[in-house]
């Protein structure tokens, strides 16, 4: 069915809308949701299936020919992902069940989660970039409501800056586009790639990447422009925060992603070091913030950035093994980040604090959740058999072969680094004497809780042993963005 | 005329970074107000100011300004309107609860302060 690739965003949409009617009626809120994610995910899975049989899906609105219409592009890349993402938001939303509060889901929680998902999906699956700066505005708009509900002093606080530095980002969007839109003629994706390539990448041309570049930069908060996101992720509550973790920056890594393998392949040597150098610097500048902190989210968060540096990486080799690498990479930590953020989550309710020097002892009362957060940072640090390992030896194998060796040794050692900020959480927080008294909790809710847990990490640990079975979609993935001529026909074929 | 034009945005754009790092926060809301009207002018700009009549279909019209960056804009207009009026609420909010509009007292976080 041509429509299909419509479906993971239209879908979402429709349920948000709806759910807008029940306001107070929270148990139909929290079933209609979970139908209308479940609806997106067989929606999506079908979707990956039909463009690995037919190749990439398009879509013109309108029935207008390519360049005029918004034309909707789902290759094997923007289908991952996109399935990804239900995936991460589905088992996330059966968690804030339990976790955020009958006040704050009385409030619009649920539609505003759908609204994002609309606009995340959105921004994965366009083909056109003005088309782009507003499903960014779609789910930064419900993104704005999601982390300042509850109105908290911390949060208020927080928002005001979050929302500021992404109205400045935006605007800076806009006139990017608008320079681009000078130059070339033209917003369809494929088109402004096309056109690139006759005028051969003049300087103007760079100079508009490296503006891509700081816009996307500011949303997927690469080194120098993370300074917003570790005080603004840690304001909202955790499932809040495992959404913004998993989906948010990675939505603005697929950009760069995107923008610099479709547009800007013509003065590598330039845009691509460029690209490279800022993210070693993203994974120098996590690993000291990973390390630096006692504070659980801080600890996490900070590795939110890490694996930015790490698959940006990836991408700027601009060879076959880094682009497989990065696509294998990035979904991996949207996996993995939805997985840990839901874990501390449990870890802070069951302590009531989420400073670690305040903790001990928890492998005694809580096993369960003591193994389960080992697997998770285990497969985050990249321990094979587990998930995170097959990205970092593609990424580290496409940098040698381009023989970027100091690079490639700055990855190898950030694994390192993430292993340590990560077992030091297991190490103070579950090993050694208990320090306080736990505060008494439901065993109902604290299972309840558990359950998506175990989900994520088991999916994460599925993911990196079914490797293999994998490759395939990576390589299918990998090839779109190595080669955007297979893109371009696809998209502006008679 | 675009250069008269682009000489205006840099104007807007410097009296935008300006607001944005003073320390009242509504002086900051106000800037981006200035950047947005920045954004869309030089939108309208680089569409190039070419065309003599308004993008409607008429007889024997035929040099129609770019309609495109005309859309372009008309979106970008009310995304910009929507996010501030949201950011004049929470500013609002904020001042309610933090009983301060100065940016330098809003930093720090829990544990420290």
């Amino acid at each position: 069915m041509i429509n299909l690739l419509l479906f993971p965003i239209i879908i979402p949409f429709f349920f948000a809308m709806i759910l807008l009617f029940f306001k107070e009626q929270v148990v139909i809120q929290r079933v209609l949701t979970l139908i209308g994610l479940a609806l997106s995910l067989v929606a999506s899975f079908w979707l990956i299936a039909t463009v690995k049989t037919e190749g990439i899906q398009t879509v013109t609105l309108g029935s207008w020919p390519a360049p005029f219409g918004i034309t909707m592009v789902s290759d094997m890349f923007s289908a991952l992902l996109v399935t990804t993402t239900i995936i991460i938001t589905f088992f996330v939303v059966i968690y804030s069940f339990s976790s955020i509060g009958v006040e704050r889901e009385r409030f619009f929680y649920y539609p505003a989660i759908l609204f994002m998902i609309t606009g995340i999906n959105g921004a994965f699956t366009t083909g056109d970039i003005f088309n782009m700066f507003v499903f960014f505005e779609v789910l930064l708009i419900a993104s704005y409501l999601l982390i300042v509900l509850g109105g908290e002093k911390r949060q208020l606080r927080e928002s005001i800056k979050y929302i500021l530095v992404n109205v400045i980002s935006s605007a800076l969007f806009v006139v990017t586009v608008a320079y681009l839109y000078s130059i070339i003629g033209t917003l369809n994706m494929a088109d402004i790639s096309v056109k690139i390539a006759e005028i051969n990448q003049p300087g103007i041309i760079s100079v508009i990447a490296i503006l891509f570049l700081i816009v996307f930069g500011i949303k997927g908060a690469i080194f120098p422009l993370y300074f917003w996101l570790p005080n603004s992720y840690a304001a909202p509550p955790i499932p809040i925060l495992a959404l913004f973790g998993a989906l948010l920056t990675k939505v603005g890594v697929y950009a760069i992603t995107r923008t610099y393998t479709l547009f800007f392949v013509h003065d590598i040597g330039f845009t691509h070091q460029f690209l490279m150098i800022l993210s070693l610097l993203t994974i120098i500048a996590g690993c000291i913030g990973a390390l630096a902190y006692f504070d659980l989210k801080q600890i996490i968060i900070y590795n939110i950035i890490i694996a930015v540096g790490v698959i940006l990486f990836g991408v700027a080799q601009m060879n076959t093994s880094g682009l497989e690498g990065a696509v294998y990479y990035l979904i991996h930590d949207m996996l993995i980040k939805g997985a840990l953020f839901v874990l501390i989550g449990i870890i802070i309710y069951a302590t009531g604090t989420s400073n670690l020097r305040e903790m001990g002892g928890l492998i005694k009362t809580h096993a369960t959740l003591g193994w389960t957060y080992l697997i998770a940072a285990f497969g985050l640090a990249g321990i094979p058999p587990l998930s995170g390992f097959i990205g970092k030896v593609l990424i580290t194998k496409g940098a040698f072969e381009a023989d970027h060796v100091i690079g490639s040794i700055i990855i190898l050692a950030s694994s390192l680094v993430v292993l340590l900020s990560v077992i030091r959480i297991f190490i103070y927080a579950f090993w050694g004497p208990q320090k306080n008294e736990l505060p008494v909790r439901d065993q109902r809710t604290y299972r309840q809780m558990m359950f998506p847990a175990i989900m994520l990490v088991l999916i994460t640990v599925a993911y990196g042993v079914g490797a293999e079975w994998l490759m395939p979609y990576m390589t299918d993935a990998a090839n779109v963005l190595a080669d955007p001529s297979i893109y371009i026909n696809a998209v502006l074929k008679e | 005329m675009e250069f008269i034009l682009a000489i205006l945005v840099g104007i807007l754009f410097t009296a935008a970074v300006y607001l944005i790092l003073s320390r009242s926060l509504l002086k900051v809301i106000l800037g981006t107000g200035l950047l947005s009207h920045g954004a869309h002018l030089l939108i309208l700009t680089m569409g190039g100011l070419g065309g003599n009549a308004a993008p409607v279909v008429l007889d024997g019209v035929t040099d129609f300004a770019d309609p495109l960056p005309q859309a372009l804009i008309l979106t970008a207009i009310v995304i910009s309107f929507g996010v501030t009026a949201v950011m004049l609420v929470m500013a609002y909010r904020m001042y309610a609860v933090h009983q301060t509009d100065n940016m330098n007292e809003l930093r720090g976080n829990d544990e420290h302060d």
